[in-house]
């Protein structure tokens, strides 16, 4: 499976070195060695989920509770959880860290991912949601110090989009 | 049964836990017996409670954690039952209040007005302890045991389809959310 471990590798360190203690996720091609390192580690707390939107009301519990914690999912698993983002993490203004695999954008072979890809950034924007992107190995480790440090600061959602440039190797 | 009588009847009970309720009637209720930093009332987002106590209980296994949701909620979020039960945290307790109605905006009956289990549900998802009651008694003491026990509790309290005279209160969100998130941080460095 051509999805890159050394940019997997990278991000998990880097969120590692942000403490995050949480990790939420449902699995996705791009994330599956992102779940597996969470998974191995004993420090870490993965909570494996049935749906994305349950991932904002853990990690309210988490935030509640002094624990930092990040949200692992596809694009589809945020468009699932708009109303928890809304209802919950905008209106208690709770930190949210969330890496979104950014499907169906350019070179997507997958036909079911496309029409998610065209509207993930429209809809970040309309929820006012800051968003950057992981897109190359050079700065991926400093974006995700810098999403994570706005979400503490501002006590909201931020959300970095994994790209198929830092994700996929082939 | 009432669900005011039964939050009364465990509401001694409630001081030592971290407490998340639903929005609606659950929350007037409890604030009318008395606020205490220690409850979180999640105004919103029906379906989430159980997340956070979740996600509560996941980060402080020794912190006792009641979650007191109900019907519509839970049923909005029916996936929460099988990521409790995976995980199945020892000191979580999740009560829920079943009136078989959406209560709070307007009292349209749920699925569990035709005949939807939610006992049932929860058993399957593979919650180790799952109870309905439906006496005020019956309710107090599968509180009180589940809290002795140290096993992830589920209990569906059937309730009247009976709510207060009012559901804003004079606590805003997000005073609560601070101080609850605050009570929490206090009882770490103690």
């Amino acid at each position: 499976m051509p999805v890159s471990l050394t940019s997997s590798k990278l991000i998990y360190d880097a969120l590692k070195e942000c403490d995050i203690r949480l990790v939420s996720a449902l699995p996705e091609t791009w994330l599956v060695h992102l779940i597996r390192m969470t998974d191995d580690d004993p420090e870490m707390i993965l909570v494996r989920l049935a749906k994305e939107e349950e991932g904002v009301g853990i990690s309210a519990g988490a935030h509640f509770a002094g624990v930092k914690s990040a949200m692992l999912m596809q694009n589809h698993g945020f468009l699932a959880s708009i109303n928890g983002i809304v209802s919950f993490a905008h209106l208690y203004k709770i930190p949210l860290l969330m890496l979104i695999s950014y499907r169906g954008s350019f070179g997507e072979r997958d036909p079911w991912q496309t029409q998610g890809g065209n509207v993930t950034e429209p809809v970040l924007r309309a929820l006012g949601i800051p968003y950057s992107f992981l897109d190359k190995v050079e700065s991926a480790k400093t974006r995700i110090r810098q999403a994570q440090t706005l979400a503490e600061s501002s006590l909201q959602p931020v959300a970095l989009l994994l790209t198929r440039d830092l994700m996929w190797e082939e | 049964m009432l669900r005011v009588e039964c939050l009364r009847s465990i509401y001694s009970e409630l001081e030592n836990c971290l407490v998340v309720t639903i929005m609606g009637a659950v929350a007037a209720e409890l604030q009318s017996l008395g606020h205490r930093p220690n409850f979180f009332y999640l105004q919103h987002a029906m379906g989430l409670a159980s997340s956070t106590g979740l996600g509560l209980a996941l980060c402080l296994p020794e912190q006792k954690v009641i979650v007191i949701d109900g019907d519509g909620s839970l049923l909005m979020n029916l996936g929460s039952l099988s990521t409790m039960a995976r995980y199945r945290p020892k000191k979580l307790i999740h009560v829920v209040f079943d009136n078989e109605s959406l209560l709070s905006v307007g009292g349209f009956p749920t699925a569990t007005s035709a005949g939807t289990d939610l006992e049932g549900i929860a058993r399957a998802s593979g919650i180790p302890r799952v109870a309905t009651v439906h006496s005020v008694e019956n309710f107090k003491a599968a509180v009180t045991n589940a809290m002795h026990c140290s096993e992830l509790t589920t209990i569906i309290a059937k309730v009247e389809a009976k709510g207060p005279a009012a559901y804003v209160t004079n606590l805003s969100l997000l005073e609560n959310r601070f101080q609850f998130r605050r009570h929490i941080q206090s009882l770490k460095s103690q």
